[in-house]
């Protein structure tokens, strides 16, 4: 910066009491309930009876600075300058006053194109990762996945029909930085990395090796140059040596596919916290609306509306009514990829008589 | 068709040319394409980077390599890319994201959000995310002299960078007691004030491996905090929890009393509550804090009065043991005072001195508890064991009892008092 001042470093998480809306700066730690007013609209009120209505809309999460612009003209327009943003890139309007909710929605939808909703018993926005669009690492995209899957799902996003609220992630490689969630879509390699010997940075060698879960790799001399071998009976394709060196290829235009998991759970509602397990697999990765992915999200939610029980979540419900039957319902086939294998394999086996027949 | 040129706007690279991208800006949902159509009419590299995006799902192949590029003074916060069509794409060659830490709770002030757009517009691309997983603001889209512009400005402006690499990571939290009547603390405040004490580690990555906060105001979690974080930090109560009798049989009137049985009584997971006529009688010794009834009923019923924290440690996502979930390490602290943000200070700076000091490059915390044990990483960080901590004891009999081993030179074991009836160690934990 040719000797220019530096501007202040370390100055950390900005100060949030200057970004409250002034209803919750007033009532910050004095909210006494809420209520869901429709879907997409929350009322907050508060103890000293003090309102707050909340109205809920879709974004796309990757902005441009003019839709960021728009987005705020609407919020000095009817929200006193403030706004926030869900967990799930959702942008929330707030106003105090209930008459002002309606002119507030007619602009979100007229001037954003953004759709209300992702409250309650609804589909929220899909939490997503980078993929092609910046990552350097995915095998297949992510915004546009989303994209393809909530233009699908928007009247689930727009309505509260379901048991109980439904999050959906999605991951483009197997490092998985996408959530665990309800149902979750996830890349899978199908052959252990390519390894352009050419190109091995020798410095990384020993944290290439270090890095196989498995031990599947190895330090070889290829053509008298230091590089490594792959195991192959060993290797499981998980691609964790393609995160630390590019030159071990995992990925496959050809060969990748998608899968899909069910019943991940956060919350400590009722039961506790939950990961998520394989449901379908084999998908085609098909750009640039991955239909079959759709088809088979859809058919896991139909049935999961009709068959499940208030306040279950997919895996609640799915383990009150057992496995085979999530799987009889849903029509996919149950396969030996579905049996878990590893150390702690045998605790996931049936250890008991409890079969429904 | 390769461009040599330096990215000057040429006719080529301006025109966009994208059959397969165009397909998503059909359907109902708001398109990103369609957006970054409209941005690529001011800036060049954006219509570049969609002809790219498009290269992708044409041939399913990705181009972009990662490189490292770091802020004067900083040691993360950058996601440095380099396109491998920058041939084709000079704009592209360098084409970098820069996390920002967002307001805790991603509050904003239109006046703020403004800011941030436009002088990442100036320095890049101004493509905003809002937000990335990792609870950071991303901005994407500058080449490196951009990268630097956009970073003084930024923090000229009272922002700053977030966390990437081997370091502590950006916190993230949950709405709480700015608009949420569940939550059991400040989760805004502790955020800020956790992010700012350790500012240093989050900007220079000292650790083994990366490591997440993440602040949910109560079991409910919407911070995503105990499948997504290191160390999770929830908000919950001790003692009773709060029931207005006359709005528990207004709810009875309005659902009907199946509705309660249903939905209420028999979900609730240690089955603590039960219906005398129209009144809920919850024993609250049993009560595990799941926040389920309160859900249903959160006119009539409230956390208790004597609010605190669960902390529990282990979160990650697949790379490189599996999955893992976090699990308690401190059943309940107080969150209030100073005094308490002391404590918890203390036992971070505790759990991250063990954790660095014996475990393995990229070893996350819940991998590295996985190895060494719980007990042993107990006894690292000084914390007594609690049941709490378990699902249920041990089922394996090969145990190496210190107490009882014999020692090497007096032959005996050390069962004074008997160790089978000792007075329980005070279980009050951090
Ligand atoms: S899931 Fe993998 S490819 Fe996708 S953003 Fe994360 S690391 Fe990159
Ligand atoms: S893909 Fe995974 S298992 Fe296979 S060599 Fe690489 S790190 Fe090891
Ligand atoms: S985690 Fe609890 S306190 Fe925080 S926003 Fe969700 S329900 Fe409210
Ligand atoms: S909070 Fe959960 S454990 Fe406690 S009484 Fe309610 S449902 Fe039962």
């Amino acid at each position: 910066m040719n000797g220019t001042k530096l501007a202040p470093r370390d100055q950390g998480a900005p100060d949030y009491t200057k970004f409250l809306h002034p209803a919750m700066a007033r009532n910050y730690g004095k909210w006494d309930y809420h209520e869901r007013i429709r879907p997409g609209v929350l009322l907050y009120v508060a103890e000293n009876g003090d309102t707050l209505y909340t109205v809920r809309a879709g974004s796309p999460r990757t902005m441009s600075p003019d839709l960021i612009r728009k987005i705020c003209d609407i919020a000095d327009r009817y929200c006193q300058g403030y706004l926030r943003f869900s967990m799930r890139t959702n942008v929330e309007f707030m106003v105090e006053d209930e008459a002002d909710v309606e002119p507030l929605i007619e602009a979100i939808k007229t001037e954003l194109g953004f759709p209300i909703g992702g409250t309650g018993p609804s589909i929220s926005n899909i939490a997503h990762t980078q993929g092609w669009l910046h990552c350097n690492l995915p095998g297949t995209d992510a915004a546009g996945a989303v994209k393809a899957l909530m233009d699908d799902l928007i009247e689930e996003f727009e309505n509260e029909r379901f048991p109980n609220r439904v999050k959906i992630a999605t991951s483009c490689c197997q490092i998985n930085c996408g959530r665990h969630a309800d149902i979750a879509i996830i890349v899978q390699h199908h052959h252990p990395p390519r390894i352009d010997h050419t190109n091995m940075q020798i410095c990384e060698l020993p944290k290439v090796v270090a890095i196989c879960p498995v031990a599947a790799i190895r330090p070889a001399v290829v053509d008298g140059n230091p590089s490594v071998e792959v195991v192959e009976e060993k290797c499981m394709y998980c691609g964790a040596c393609h995160g630390q060196c590019p030159s071990m290829e995992i990925r496959d235009a050809d060969t990748d596919t998608l899968s899909i998991w069910v019943g991940g759970k956060g919350s400590n509602a009722r039961t506790g916290p939950s990961l998520m397990k394989l449901a379908v697999w084999g998908l085609p990765n098909n750009p640039p609306r991955w239909p079959e992915v759709s088809a088979a999200v859809r058919r896991i939610l139909e049935t999961y509306k009709e068959e499940g029980k208030d306040w279950e979540r997919v895996g609640e419900w799915i383990e009150r009514i057992g496995w085979q039957r999530f799987f009889e319902k849903t029509g996919f086939p149950f396969t030996k990829y579905h049996i878990e294998d590893g150390p702690q394999a045998m605790w996931t086996y049936n250890r008991s008589t409890h079969v429904r027949i | 068709m390769a461009e040599k040129n330096q990215g000057d706007n040429s006719p080529d690279t301006k025109e966009l040319n994208t059959p397969l991208l165009d397909e998503l800006e059909e359907g109902p949902w708001p398109s990103f394409v369609t957006d970054l159509k409209a941005l690529s009419r001011k800036k060049p590299q954006v219509a570049q980077l969609l002809n790219q995006l498009e290269e992708s799902y044409e041939d399913r192949w990705n181009y972009w390599t990662g490189t490292v590029l770091n802020v004067s003074g900083y040691g993360g916060g950058v996601i440095a890319r380099l396109s491998e069509k920058k041939d084709k794409y000079p704009d592209l060659a360098q084409f970098h994201t820069i996390r920002i830490i967002a307001p805790p709770g991603f509050v904003y002030s239109t006046k703020a959000l403004r800011n941030l757009a436009e002088i990442c517009e100036k320095h890049g691309t101004g493509i905003l995310q809002l937000h990335g997983l990792t609870g950071d603001i991303l901005a994407l889209g500058f080449d490196d002299e951009g990268t630097f512009a956009a970073a003084e400005d930024l923090m000229e402006n009272g922002w700053d960078l977030g966390g990437s690499g081997a370091a502590l990571r950006t916190m993230q939290c949950c709405v709480g007691q700015a608009r949420c009547e569940m939550a059991c603390f400040d989760t805004m405040k502790t955020t800020r004030s956790l992010t700012n004490h350790y500012i240093s580690l989050l900007h220079r990555p000292e650790f083994m491996y990366k490591f997440k906060i993440k602040i949910s105001g109560c079991a409910n979690d919407c911070a995503n905090a105990m499948i997504g974080a290191d160390m999770p930090i929830m908000g919950t109560w001790r003692g009773p929890m709060q029931i207005e009798q006359a709005k528990v049989a207004e709810f009875i009137d309005e659902k009907g009393v199946e509705y309660v049985i249903d939905n209420v009584i028999t979900r609730c997971p240690t089955r603590c509550i039960s219906l005398k006529g129209k009144e809920l009688v919850v024993d609250h010794e049993d009560c595990v804090r799941c926040m389920h009834c309160i859900n249903v009923m959160h006119k009539a019923l409230k956390p208790g009065k004597e609010r605190g924290i669960t902390i529990c440690l282990g979160a990650k996502r697949t790379l490189k043991i599996g999955d893992t979930m976090s699990s308690v390490i401190v059943p309940f602290m107080p969150l209030e005072t100073e005094e308490d943000f002391e404590k918890l200070t203390d036992l971070i700076d505790r759990i991250w001195d063990f954790w660095n000091d014996n475990s393995m490059d990229h070893e996350r915390i819940g991998e590295f508890i996985a190895r060494v044990g719980l007990a042993t990483f107990l006894e690292g960080v000084g914390l007594e064991p609690d049941p709490r901590m378990v699902d249920r004891p041990r089922t394996s009999p090969y145990i190496k009892f210190e107490e009882l081993a014999p020692g090497p030179f007096e032959g005996e074991q050390k069962q004074e008092p008997p160790v089978w009836n000792r007075e329980p160690e005070s279980s009050e934990s951090a």
